[in-house]
């Protein structure tokens, strides 16, 4: 294999498995040394960097992270990088100084963003700093979206949602509530230099049966139902309830009508356990809650009975299941399930019904817009979309990093530079040794467990629908969890020819993810690798040809747990260990001269 | 060395051998060589060899000197028995515990001072009585406990890092075996895990004293130029003269080999040996051809590597003796002390 080009900065960023995984690249592992030195602000503004909403995001994230973790590939859990999230933002300090200046003298470009949910926020955040004058419509009377209308206050209070728009809204958003856009042509009259889209996908989606009709009043639909619950326009429900589908909305709809009065809530899957679409921490927490999830039951019937909603039938479902996909389905019998209400929670869907649809925006063949994957145009120039309006429902992560990467487009589109000239993505790399046996970060494997998140007791949490019902990490356990992280940000970084081949970081890698050998193909020097490797997506690294014998020194990054003992054995410093600090530009650094100015900020 | 202790990861897909051990349990202390000692190296192959063998932890004994390499087996096989001797007397320590305990599978790492300087007496008599041990001797060219000074193995010519030059002739222990009627002689190099994981199992399953002299470089004070124990000076006059493969009594002799080339030896135990010779007219079971071959290839410059000496049916210690097959660490007390009486009874014949 050729030697392994490191300056390629996807090289290590791809080590860094949770920063990888995220949407917005939030550099986790030094946020979290930033907590473990006490810097909760700094781990807060960091994280604000990339994702904007840490206290939201520590509380509600869909944490693709978490799953990248590397720590969960050494047989244990990932590190609580989202809880750890919510850590910096409880305990950070006022921050209004560190929040960037809003110029005074406008740059005249006007943007108009529709929806005040976290797409446009985000846009707004990237674009008030350098001088736009942004103005949002929301249609409802509060910002937020759905993390304000959907999302349950138990999960996420109204003080945290409010304190984080409000550093954006309070840059000097023109936000204009009760506001719904009825037709995109009138707005695109107004003179806009820009619009973004960012109404996310509003409809949630029907299940015509027999017996819809007739029960109506007990049959609810998800979002809507959680929207009329948030604004308090339903307080109640049955007793007995059964929530369709089975993803995160279900498990929303299902705590809630615990909270609202239900007392037998059932949750009913079409397919079986690993087919869910809910988050599995999303299930336990429903589940702790006495929530009944039956499985293997395809609605078939509402069953009315004197003009009133009674139950539904189901037919039992069977499967064959091979290699995680359903091979043959059956159904082997037909069950009646009593109930008072139903919530509907199988899916949502975009519904753009205001965008008149002959003044140049595409939409496909599903009625979704077509919108470039890198820009976020649509098919009319200045027109944007991001957040769920773009590509359908996906998180608020993922909307965030819409808005960073539209803003830039903005920013290119008014000053007319083309869309596709966007700043690469760039790496500094620098050495944390500190002496002989001294790295500037904790580099001892810690074999702590995942801490447990604390909860209120069932007993109380149901009082209110507001109670908050995940305690956030006590002092005590943040600080056992952030020595869990592995520092993947610091790499392992090799100098060839100071290598002398005298094995010492091979015998010392306590993960055995090391190996000096003769070169070969891909194929060929795997099989000669000291541990086998396990992940094919994981990087490899090759060196050039070693000085003494011509062999190389192989990499598997899969299995590097970031100890630095290899860099500590080797007697000539071959291996270092050295923070890689990426840089993902924003709008702000489309000026030329601002990317220069952080591409040269050191390590 | 290192400040933190290597950590115990679980991996997945991590192995276990046939009595359910990870390489990781045949480990020992945290090791206080400096970074990128050949002692260190060795120190793995070790732990991979008897991972490899499934020899249980319980069953070991490691013996050693003092010295650097003396130093090495509290960083292997914790779990094992163990005894670090004075200077040069770890030879007298082992021949003590196997007398008491003949069962025991023993180890003993020694250095080129602690075995060819002051030890050298002690090493001629354990390689004599054919102790059943592997005898590894670190092989460093100096003293590296005592910073540096050269050892009885310095090669003549040979340059100190403080500048002075070697005028003595080196002691080559594989030769000394060999002319001291040894039954096992072998030379390896730290940096060839390849070569020394297979001698290291041999050594272990020969039925006498194998002698296993391994060029160690020590980086700290002889891996200069000049030197001739370096890793770069080893690497370029590096000549493996007979390839090993080692092969467990359970497992059968797949590859199909050439007579001429290749020379299969059966060890006691089953296990066998097949020696694979870079000069097919070189015999390593013949001790005055080997003595031969040595001396011509080591005087071009050579290091002549590789199982260059064995003769598998030399009696060892316990045989000449004729001793109990039953270890006295686990022959009653009665027995081994059939008390005063018996005495008497022994007596009247001697009378
Ligand atoms: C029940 C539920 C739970 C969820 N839980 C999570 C979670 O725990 N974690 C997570 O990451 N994601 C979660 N999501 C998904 C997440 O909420 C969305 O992906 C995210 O909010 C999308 O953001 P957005 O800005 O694109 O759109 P939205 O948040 O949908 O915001 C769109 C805004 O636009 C407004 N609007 C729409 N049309 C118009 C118009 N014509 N004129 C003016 N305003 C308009 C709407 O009123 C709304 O305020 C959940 C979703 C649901 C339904
Ligand atoms: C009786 C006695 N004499 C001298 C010493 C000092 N001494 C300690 S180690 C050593 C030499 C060790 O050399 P070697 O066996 O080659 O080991 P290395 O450190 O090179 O691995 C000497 C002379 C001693 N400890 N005891
Ligand atoms: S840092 Fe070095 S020694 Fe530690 S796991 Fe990674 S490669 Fe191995
Ligand atoms: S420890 Fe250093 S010199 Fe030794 S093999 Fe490893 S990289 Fe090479
Ligand atoms: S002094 Fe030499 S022999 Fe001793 S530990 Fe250091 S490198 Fe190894
Ligand atoms: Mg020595």
């Amino acid at each position: 294999m050729k030697r392994t080009d490191t300056s390629n900065p996807d090289f290590f960023h791809k080590v860094v498995d949770c920063q990888w995984g995220c949407p917005a690249h939030t550099d986790v592992p030094e946020y979290i040394r930033m907590i473990a030195q006490g810097d909760f602000t700094g781990a807060y503004m960091l994280n604000r960097e990339s994702n904007i909403f840490p206290g939201i995001l520590g509380r509600v994230c869909d944490r693709p992270c978490e799953p990248a973790c590397r720590r969960g590939r050494t047989n244990e859990k990932p590190v609580a990088i989202c809880r750890l999230k919510r850590v910096a933002a409880d305990h950070r300090d006022d921050i209004s100084d560190l929040m960037p200046v809003i110029p005074t003298q406008k740059n005249g470009k006007k943007i108009a963003l529709v929806g005040a949910g976290c797409a446009s926020l985000a846009v707004a955040n990237d674009l008030m700093p350098m001088g736009y004058e942004c103005t949002m419509f929301e249609a409802l009377q509060v910002p937020g979206g759905l993390m304000r209308s959907n999302i349950p206050a138990f999960r996420l209070p109204a003080e945290v949602l409010d304190e984080e728009i409000a550093m954006i809204t309070d840059m000097g958003v023109d936000l204009r509530l009760n506001s719904p856009i009825k037709s995109m042509k009138d707005l695109l009259k107004e003179g806009y230099d820009a619009v973004f889209v960012g109404t996310g996908a509003p409809k949630g989606k029907e299940l015509k049966l027999p017996g819809r009709e007739q029960g109506g009043d007990n049959i609810h639909i998800g979002i809507a139902w959680l929207e009329s619950v948030a604004f308090g326009h339903i307080d109640k429900i049955g007793k007995q309830v059964l929530i369709i589908g089975v993803g995160n909305t279900a498990m929303d709809c299902c705590r809630t009508s615990l909270r609202l009065g239900a007392d037998n809530v059932k949750v009913i899957a079409r397919k079986p356990r690993g087919f869910f679409k809910a988050s599995d921490w999303e299930l336990e927490d429903a589940e702790e809650e006495n929530v009944d999830i039956v499985i293997n039951h395809s609605p078939k019937e509402f069953v009315i009975e004197g003009g009133k909603l009674v139950g539904m039938k189901f037919d039992v479902m069977e499967y064959d299941i091979e290699g995680g996909r359903i091979k043959e389905q059956r159904v082997t019998d037909e069950v009646f399930i009593p109930c008072d209400d139903v919530v509907l929670a199988i899916g949502q869907e975009n519904a753009f019904p205001w965008i008149e649809r002959d003044i140049g925006i595409e939409f496909d063949q599903w009625d979704v817009p077509v919108v470039d994957k890198t820009t976020f145009e649509s098919t009319l120039q200045g027109v944007y979309f991001g957040g769920d309006a773009a590509f359908g429902p996906e998180n608020i992560i993922w909307a965030v990093e819409h808005g960073h990467q539209a803003a830039i487009s903005i920013h290119q589109h008014c000053h007319q530079r083309p869309l596709t000239e966007r700043l690469p993505v760039t790496m500094n790399l620098g050495s944390r040794k500190m002496g002989i046996h001294e790295w500037s970060y904790s580099n001892n494997f810690d074999p702590a467990a995942r801490r447990k998140m604390e909860h209120v007791p069932l007993e109380t949490r149901f009082k209110q629908l507001t109670t908050e019902v995940e305690l956030g990490f006590t002092w005590e356990q943040a600080k056992q969890e952030v020595e869990r992280c592995l520092n993947c940000d610091i790499q392992t970084v090799f100098t060839d020819d100071l290598c002398i081949e005298c094995d010492a970081c091979l015998d010392i890698c306590p993960t055995d993810c090391l190996t000096i050998t003769r070169n070969g193909d891909e194929e060929d020097l795997v099989t000669r690798l000291l541990a086998p490797r396990l992940e094919k997506d994981q990087p490899l690294f090759v060196s050039g040809e070693l000085k003494q014998t011509h062999r190389v020194m192989v990499k598997d990054e899969n299995l590097c747990v970031h100890c630095g003992l290899c860099a500590e054995r080797c007697p000539t410093a071959a291996w270092d260990m050295q923070k890689s600090l990426l840089n993902f530009p924003r709008a702000s650094d489309h000026d030329g001269g601002a990317a220069k100015a952080r591409e040269g900020k050191a390590a | 060395m290192t400040y933190i202790a290597k950590p115990k990861i679980d991996m997945p897909g991590e192995r276990r051998n046939e009595i359910g051990l990870r390489q990781r349990d045949y480990e020992g202390a945290l090791s206080t060589l400096c970074a990128g000692c050949g002692h260190d190296s060795i120190t793995a192959a070790i732990v991979q060899a008897f991972w490899e063998l499934a020899i249980p932890p319980e069953k070991v004994i490691k013996l050693s000197g003092i010295g650097c390499s003396s130093k090495t087996p509290a960083y292997f096989i914790s779990g094992a028995h163990g005894f670090n001797s004075v200077h040069g007397r770890m030879p007298s320590v082992a021949t003590g515990a196997l007398a008491g305990n003949r069962d025991l599978v023993c180890i003993a790492v020694s250095g080129d001072g602690d075995s060819l300087s002051i030890g050298f007496g002690q090493f001629g008599h354990a390689v004599r009585r054919n102790i059943n041990m592997l005898y590894i001797i670190e092989n460093n060219g100096v003293y590296g406990l005592t910073k540096g000074q050269f050892s009885a193995s310095a090669d003549p010519g040979s340059k100190a890092k403080y500048g002075e030059v070697n005028r003595m002739k080196a002691i080559d222990p594989v030769a000394t075996t060999i002319a001291l009627g040894g039954s096992f002689a072998a030379r390896s190099f730290s940096g060839d895990r390849e070569q020394l994981v297979p001698l290291i199992k041999a050594g272990l399953r020969h039925p006498g004293c194998a002698v296993l002299d391994v060029v160690s470089p020590c980086v700290t004070f002889n891996d200069h130029v000049g030197s001739t124990k370096s890793y770069a000076h080893t690497r370029e006059h590096y000549y493996p003269a007979v390839h090993t493969d080692f092969i467990p009594p359970s497992k059968e002799i797949k590859a199909s080999y050439d007579e001429g080339e290749v020379m299969p030896v059966e060890l006691h135990d089953g296990s066998r040996l097949l020696l694979k010779k870079t000069d097919a007219d070189y015999d390593p079971s013949s001790r005055s051809a080997a003595m031969r071959y040595l001396e011509e290839h080591s005087s071009q410059g050579q290091v002549v590597t590789g199982l260059l000496f064995i003769s598998p049916d030399l009696p060892e210690m316990h045989t000449i003796s004729g001793t109990a097959a039953q270890p006295l660490a686990r022959t009653a007390y009665e027995d081994l002390n059939p008390g005063q009486a018996a005495l008497a009874e022994l007596q009247k014949d001697l009378k």
